[in-house]
């Protein structure tokens, strides 16, 4: 057995424990990302193996954290992928103003820079005070920071290029203030926005959703857990209602792909048929 | 003797001249699959794939998730995600911050590759302006796999095979127009493994 596969087996044992011990299963995780963000943890830390790091895993929480926020954390952007969201403000926004209120589940929004991106978005669009958003995490500590929605100023530059990109129609400056080193998020773009813990591998759906995000999650899962996820988040929408998944993730070859059409042609953002 | 089972190429400035050359001359029925990671702009859309694949004999395509490795194929890290193996041999796209500057970054997929492969890898490094690939080629050659760089002398830009050469020693250095022969031998059943590469820059 090579070095490298007594690491799998060690992995494998310790989420085995994890599992057991604080309910968190990552046993349907992708093996490479997994191992890759579990190798940068055990790098960081004093122990020198996986098997020497389980021990105290196993029996102190607050490492279990560490490792916890360090296996699960999605990194994201504001406006990231802008043609996605201009093709939301161009095709998808003109549907949701046909009703007279709208729910939205963002599903794994980290620390919510898209949460924000899409409350901008639907208040550009005149859907002020017309929406709730349900943006969910596995991880508690993530979704405290996302609900202050206090990012570094040193994204701000970027952020804004993409908000532009994806067809913003005022100045972005105007949805911070800048702070010493952080940029705040404007208030009004967190009064109709949720941050609730959810976990997709164990938890159970949202009812009657007009739209599900849940972008660049899914890659993360093993085949089985995709198909979980997907089965929730079609359980979780209305007819009519919109699947947006990242410029990567596809409905073909899934089992409910027949229910839904790409809205664009690589746009990834799916309607659900009626009937 | 080793049986390769894919081939991994990391590239930076001056990729797509180097990828036209390389990728050009591989015949349609290459044995092995080929991973690449070219550093690109995170808004450049498939266009690269699309361009290669017209010029090139060898079917050229962006990875997809969840996508299984075939011979004959060559997979390009799509813009802003990097590019993982997995164990079963299929492929898997990460969001996960860019690793030395880069997303798609060489290192993670060399990484991967070194783990799932073994010593049936072969690790590829051609032009660029920086490091990335490095931690890739050493992951590599302590799998077993080989490890192959292109000549500085002969790369639009030194760096990146530079720093390859300094973080390991490699199996072949070769310029770009000697890099498709020799990866067909390689793939042909490993005649041509180890001591016979060109010139010596360990």
């Amino acid at each position: 057995m090579t070095a490298d596969e007594l690491v799998d087996v060690e992995i494998r044992l310790l989420l085995e424990g994890l599992q057991q011990v604080y309910g968190y299963d990552f046993r349907d995780y992708a093996d490479a990302s997994i191992k890759r963000r579990l190798t940068q943890w055990l790098a960081e830390s004093p122990f020198e193996t996986f098997s020497q790091a389980q021990s105290r895993l196993l029996r102190e929480p607050e490492l279990f954290v560490s490792l916890l926020q360090g296996i699960t954390v999605n990194v994201t952007d504001m406006f990231r992928d802008p043609s996605f969201f201009r093709t939301l403000r161009e095709q998808v926004i003109p549907f949701l103003k046909t009703y007279p209120f709208v729910k939205i589940w963002h599903a794994g929004c980290a620390s919510g820079e898209e949460a924000y991106s899409m409350a901008i978005l639907l208040n550009e669009e005149g859907m002020a005070g017309r929406y709730r958003m349900y943006a969910t995490d596995i991880d508690e500590a993530v979704l405290a920071k996302a609900a202050q929605g206090v990012m570094p100023i040193t994204e701000m530059q970027r952020y804004t290029r993409n908000y532009q990109k994806s067809g913003g129609t005022a100045s972005f400056a105007d949805y911070y203030t800048a702070r010493y080193d952080r940029a705040i998020l404007a208030a009004n773009l967190k009064k109709d926005i949720v941050f609730a813990p959810h976990n997709l591998v164990a938890d159970a759906e949202f009812g009657e959703m007009n739209m599900v995000l849940c972008r660049n999650v899914m890659i993360y899962f093993k085949p089985a857990l995709k198909e979980r996820c997907l089965r929730l988040f079609d359980n979780s929408l209305l007819p009519g209602g919109f699947l947006c998944l990242g410029l990567k993730e596809t409905l073909e070859r899934r089992k409910m792909g027949d229910h839904y059409d790409e809205l664009v042609p690589g746009s990834r953002i799916y309607r659900k048929r009626y009937g | 003797m080793a049986k390769f089972r894919a081939v991994v190429i990391g590239v930076s400035s001056g990729g797509v001249q180097a990828l036209k050359l390389l990728l050009g001359e591989l015949p349609a029925d290459f044995p092995l699959p080929v991973l690449i990671v070219q550093h690109i702009s995170p808004d450049a859309g498939n266009g690269m794939a699309k361009l290669l694949n017209n010029l090139c004999a060898i079917h050229v395509k962006e990875a997809d998730e969840q996508e299984p490795v075939v011979p004959a194929t060559v997979y390009l890290a799509p813009p802003n995600y990097h590019l993982l193996v997995e164990r079963d041999g299929f492929l898997s796209l990460s969001a996960d911050p860019p690793v030395s500057f880069a997303r798609p970054s060489v290192d993670v997929l060399f990484e991967s590759a070194a783990a799932v492969f073994g010593e049936g890898l072969i690790g590829v490094i051609l032009t660029g302006a920086n490091y990335d690939g490095s931690r890739g080629v050493q992951a590599i050659k302590q799998n077993g796999g080989i490890v192959v760089v292109q000549d500085p002398d002969d790369a639009e830009t030194p760096q990146m095979p530079l720093a390859a050469l300094a973080a390991t020693e490699a199996d072949h250095v070769v310029a770009l127009a000697d890099m498709a022969a020799l990866l067909q031998s390689l793939a042909g059943g490993g005649a041509a493994r180890r001591g016979r590469s060109t010139t010596s820059h360990a």
